[in-house]
């Protein structure tokens, strides 16, 4: 089975099957991470561009690594360092890029639909890495395969997600992956960072970490920006750890095999203490490793399996 | 610790009791039994032979000049003012000096009215910080600290983003906003009532839809963040239109008169009077019905005073600069009771019920009624009694009122809290 599209631009538009195969797909290059010689062959030949507007430590590094890991060539392109600081737009970027025969393009952009207009503009698979507020496909494609593996099932499973939801691209892939694997989906924040018409994605919505932590199997934190102090969407850090933080205290009213889980990077102390970080429930490290397994499965699909580019 | 109040006509909204001749007897702080005859040996008695016992009165918008203002007016010699006037239970505005924008000034203000405060008294706390409509309080720690509303009264909120991320948020801890709806570029150093009034004299004037404006923007933003708003000392027709319809459409918004809004014109500017100064101003005599109507027809929810102190050495001097506000207090009860009841806009039960159950529920205070169990905050009102009013004899340390002369009819003969006499005639 392939996937149907040549790109991968978000959840909303993938099938509960095409998110199984990915998953199953992941599986199998989990192993090849545990040999001694972590490679295959599978993406030999291919050139695959990481070009990522805005800064990235897991994200970047385990697709340069899952590429590499297929043997796959790969080349950095950061915005500081290239023709973009003259001026020189992303649609004459990509098109620069399609001339050197490149096959696949992964892009992290501040804004929605970047990806899009490269998937527009060229022949290239496009990856999107994180478009703005709208998508991260592969983290939320690997925050699924994490609750998979560590539950035995995604169906039926009580998950709160925590923090600023309103400007999470991570809260918006997941609550497709989640919704579409039959997850039972409540979001928490203040209701200055729940976006508007949510509910209407089927899931649920609270104010308060207390209501919802007491039933939740899975708990995935987001980060809080300080800088939207400034825009009054929570008054201090202070008063938003007090009243949203997981630290110890609440961390106990959850049932016992609760998982925590968090995107990174972590604001330790504010969204999450450093006591739940580094505890046993955390499957925070687990995530990172299991994203580079997503990615060679994401990429092979993209670029290997049989599909002719 | 029991007092026994006989003979007196007792009116309860709450419990639907309206007007019916009963004994209330007080035990340990609390309401233990109200029936037609009741004997205690050990009771104090207080006579209550026609006159009228109702629950303590509560007004939510008081402005105590503490801290930074104590020759204005002191939690001690605020909260004296409001037993003189019958009330049991106040909310103190944040425009204190330092405001009250965060948990410390709260726990000032709770523990100085403990100590010296002899009625209830609930803190509001500021929306933004400074009251300079730019930064959100820590609203969950003011909370905590025990607001029991936010509120930037004095100043309007700006901004429709801060006003819109403050109804979206203060919604977490179901605390209601009151806003003092201003827009200041429209009222632009106005000192009283735009109209003919102002032009004859001179002076700069506040137009209606400087207020109007506001409450419009403010009851839009409430339907669009789904919060709890509470309009201040609403003074126009327009404004009262737009509530009506607001109400209508099921958003969820009080609103709160104050008597010198329904007793007072513009006309009254004309003695240059600076206790004819407040804001917002003395309205027109079609303002002036607007509110009598809207009181009788249910669209205003509360009547609060808006007590206002200031110094005589500020006041005294030429209108321009004179800061806006007058005191309320110990003139409210009888001015409602004389130009509401007397005359028919509402009847003694519903006036009582705007001033106890009604701001009770909005400020979310287990108070405002004479349920058996609770506190025995109770108000014994003699409604016979013919009074001049005399500023001197004003327990608030500010004398600053237009009503100083009036003759009035029903005055407070007795203020009761948590069982004990703190106010007698």
């Amino acid at each position: 089975m392939l996937l149907k599209s040549k790109h991968l631009l978000g959840i909303e538009e993938l099938t509960f099957e095409e998110i199984n195969l990915i998953l199953d797909t992941a599986n199998s290059f989990k192993e090849v991470l545990t040999r001694p010689i972590k490679k295959v062959p599978a993406l030999r030949g291919k050139t695959i561009v990481n070009l990522f507007f805005e800064p990235s430590t897991r994200t970047r590094t385990s697709f340069e690594l899952a590429a590499k890991r297929l043997s796959a060539d790969v080349v950095n392109i950061s915005p500081s360092t290239s023709s973009v600081v003259k001026g020189e737009s992303l649609s004459d970027t990509v098109k620069n890029m399609e001339a050197m025969n490149i096959d696949i393009i992964i892009v992290r952009h501040s804004t929605p639909g970047a990806p899009h207009l490269i998937a527009r503009t060229v022949q290239s698979s496009v990856i999107n890495a994180g478009d703005g507020a709208h998508e991260h496909p592969t983290q939320a494609l690997l925050d699924l395969f994490t609750i998979r593996e560590k539950k035995g099932k995604i169906k039926n499973l009580n998950v709160a997600i925590i923090g600023d939801i309103a400007h999470s691209r991570v809260a918006r892939s997941n609550i497709w992956g989640l919704t579409k694997m039959g997850a039972k989906v409540t979001l928490v924040a203040p209701p200055t960072l729940i976006p508007k018409g949510v509910e209407k994605l089927e899931v649920k919505i609270s104010y308060s970490i207390e209501e919802v932590i007491k039933n939740a199997d899975v708990i995935m934190l987001l980060r809080i920006q300080r800088e939207r102090q400034k825009k009054n969407l929570f008054p201090s850090v202070r008063e938003y750890a007090h009243f949203f933080g997981l630290d110890r205290e609440r961390l106990e009213k959850a049932p016992e095999n609760v998982i925590i889980m968090h995107p990174g990077p972590l604001n330790r102390g504010v969204e999450i203490s450093d006591e739940v970080a580094d505890s046993v429930c955390s499957v925070i490290l687990e995530q990172v490793s299991n994203g580079l397994a997503v990615r060679m499965a994401v990429l092979y699909l993209l670029a290997g399996a049989g599909r002719k580019l | 610790m029991k007092l026994l109040i006989k003979n007196g006509k007792v009116i309860d909204p709450a419990n639907h009791i309206k007007g019916i001749v009963m004994d209330v007897l007080v035990q340990n702080g609390k309401i233990k039994n109200l029936a037609k005859k009741i004997e205690d040996k050990e009771a104090e008695v207080v006579d209550a032979t026609d006159k009228i016992v109702v629950p303590g009165l509560i007004d939510m918008h008081t402005h105590l000049r503490e801290p930074g203002r104590e020759d204005e007016e002191t939690i001690k010699t605020g909260t004296q003012a409001a037993a003189a006037g019958g009330f049991t239970s106040i909310a103190c505005m944040a425009n204190t000096d330092p405001v009250i924008d965060n948990q410390s000034i709260v726990k000032f203000v709770l523990a100085k009215a403990k100590k010296e405060g002899i009625v209830n008294v609930f803190p509001v706390g500021g929306v933004t910080k400074g009251l300079k409509g730019e930064e959100l309080t820590e609203i969950g720690e003011l909370w905590e600290a025990g607001v029991v509303a936010l509120s930037d009264d004095g100043e309007p909120i700006v901004h429709a983003q801060v006003m819109r991320r403050a109804l979206e948020y203060s919604k977490m801890f179901k605390l209601p906003i009151i806003t003092h709806c201003e827009d200041k570029n429209l009222s632009n150093e106005g000192v009283m009532n735009e109209g003919l009034v102002s032009t004859i004299l001179g002076l700069k004037g506040i137009p209606r839809e400087a207020e109007e404006v506001m409450v419009a923007r403010d009851i839009i933003l409430t339907q669009m963040a789904e919060g709890n708003l509470h309009i201040a000392h609403v003074s126009t027709a327009g404004a009262l239109k737009l509530i009506k319809e607001a109400k209508k459409k099921g958003i969820k918004i009080t609103c709160e008169v104050t008597p010198h809004h329904f007793t007072l014109t513009e006309e009254e500017v004309e003695s240059f009077d600076t206790n004819t100064k407040m804001n917002p101003p003395l309205r027109s005599a079609v303002d002036l019905k607007a509110i009598k109507q809207g009181l009788k027809e249910g669209i205003i929810d509360i009547i609060a005073t808006d007590h206002a102190p200031h110094s005589f050495e500020e006041k005294n001097v030429e209108y321009d600069y004179a800061p806006f506000g007058i005191v309320g207090l110990e003139t409210a009860f009888p001015l409602v009771f004389t130009n509401l009841v007397k005359t028919g806009v509402l009847s003694l039960e519903e006036a009582i019920a705007k001033m106890t159950i009604k701001p009770a529920s909005i400020i979310g205070v287990d108070k405002g009624t004479l349920t058996k169990g609770k506190e025995a905050d109770i108000t014994i009102i003699d409604p016979n009694k013919e009074w001049t009013v005399d500023v001197n004899k004003f327990f608030s340390k500010s004398k600053n009122s237009p009503y100083h002369n009036r003759k009035l009819k029903g005055k407070v003969v007795a203020t009761i809290v948590k069982g004990k006499i703190v106010y007698r005639d």
